[in-house]
């Protein structure tokens, strides 16, 4: 990671907060863009070597995005985030959910609230998300499903693949 | 009876109770004293940290000292650091998408 950009992640256990503060290297529109349009979404959203694939995307209040991450080896992971309150190149508040490829919402999985507010860091751009969940155990549950997914174990590939990008990008 | 390790952090006064522990193993007596409840209720949240593993009982003599498993409390950041990793991951491709599209 860039040592110089700010990353923070806070896990407020007593009000099951995660707040994650990001610094970027460009302007905040752009940064604004990356987040709410699925053609940009679909290439970073899911963490490597997941890769994400939008369904539908409809970026207005009341509207939702139905997305899947895709492992390399095709298996589907479907989720679905409605849209509630939505400020241009300001904020956005979502409900996040684990889906179905039809977009039926499973009832029996945690939702999460986000509030993704994106400010100006002299000329880069900061984007604070607070994820608030109902309990500590939903947040247990949401970290166990994606050790099952296998999101979690291969990230130690992602260091060399990331050094081997970077290099081969100069 | 598995319990839920996260449950059981969620209590302000098991909160307390760990807290308390964390620097030497205590009888059920001497940590109640720290507490406006009474003695059962104190027994009945450390029954509960038991079932988690989080605190373990051990026998002294005629007293029962209860201290904390570190290891295991240090699963809940081992969770959340693995949580972390995966933002981090995103954000780093996120970085790489930013420079692409700004080089057009």
């Amino acid at each position: 990671m860039n040592p110089n950009v700010q990353f923070d992640f806070i896990a407020d256990k007593q009000k099951n907060t995660l707040t994650i503060r990001r610094e970027f290297l460009a302007e905040r529109a752009l940064v604004w863009r990356c987040y709410t349009e699925s053609e940009l979404l679909d290439r970073w959203f899911a963490p490597a070597p997941l890769s994400t694939k939008t369904k539908s995307m409809d970026f207005r209040e009341g509207g939702h995005w139905h997305y899947a991450m895709v492992e390399p080896n095709g298996t589907e992971y479907w989720g679905l985030m409605d849209y509630i309150k939505i400020e241009p190149v300001n904020y956005y508040t979502a409900l996040d959910a684990f889906s179905n490829a039809a977009g039926e919402i499973n009832q029996d999985l945690p939702r999460a609230e986000w509030l993704v507010t994106f400010t100006d860091k002299n000329e880069n751009a900061l984007v604070e998300t607070v994820v608030t969940y109902k309990s500590l155990s939903d947040l247990e549950t949401v970290i166990q499903m994606g050790m099952e997914q296998g999101m979690i174990s291969t990230l130690e590939k992602l260091d060399e693949l990331l050094l081997s990008l970077v290099s081969g990008d100069m | 009876m598995r319990r839920d390790i996260f449950q059981a952090i969620a209590d302000p006064t098991r909160r307390a109770i760990i807290a308390l522990i964390a620097l030497h193993a205590m009888t059920p007596n001497a940590i109640a004293e720290h507490f406006a409840t009474t003695r059962q209720a104190v027994s009945k949240h450390l029954k509960i940290l038991t079932e988690c593993e989080l605190v373990k009982p051990e026998q002294r003599g005629r007293e029962i000292y209860y201290q904390l498993e570190i290891d295991k409390m240090k699963e809940i950041d081992k969770w959340l650091e693995q949580f972390r990793q995966i933002w981090e991951s995103r954000f780093e491709q996120l970085d790489q998408l930013l420079a692409s599209i700004k080089k057009k």
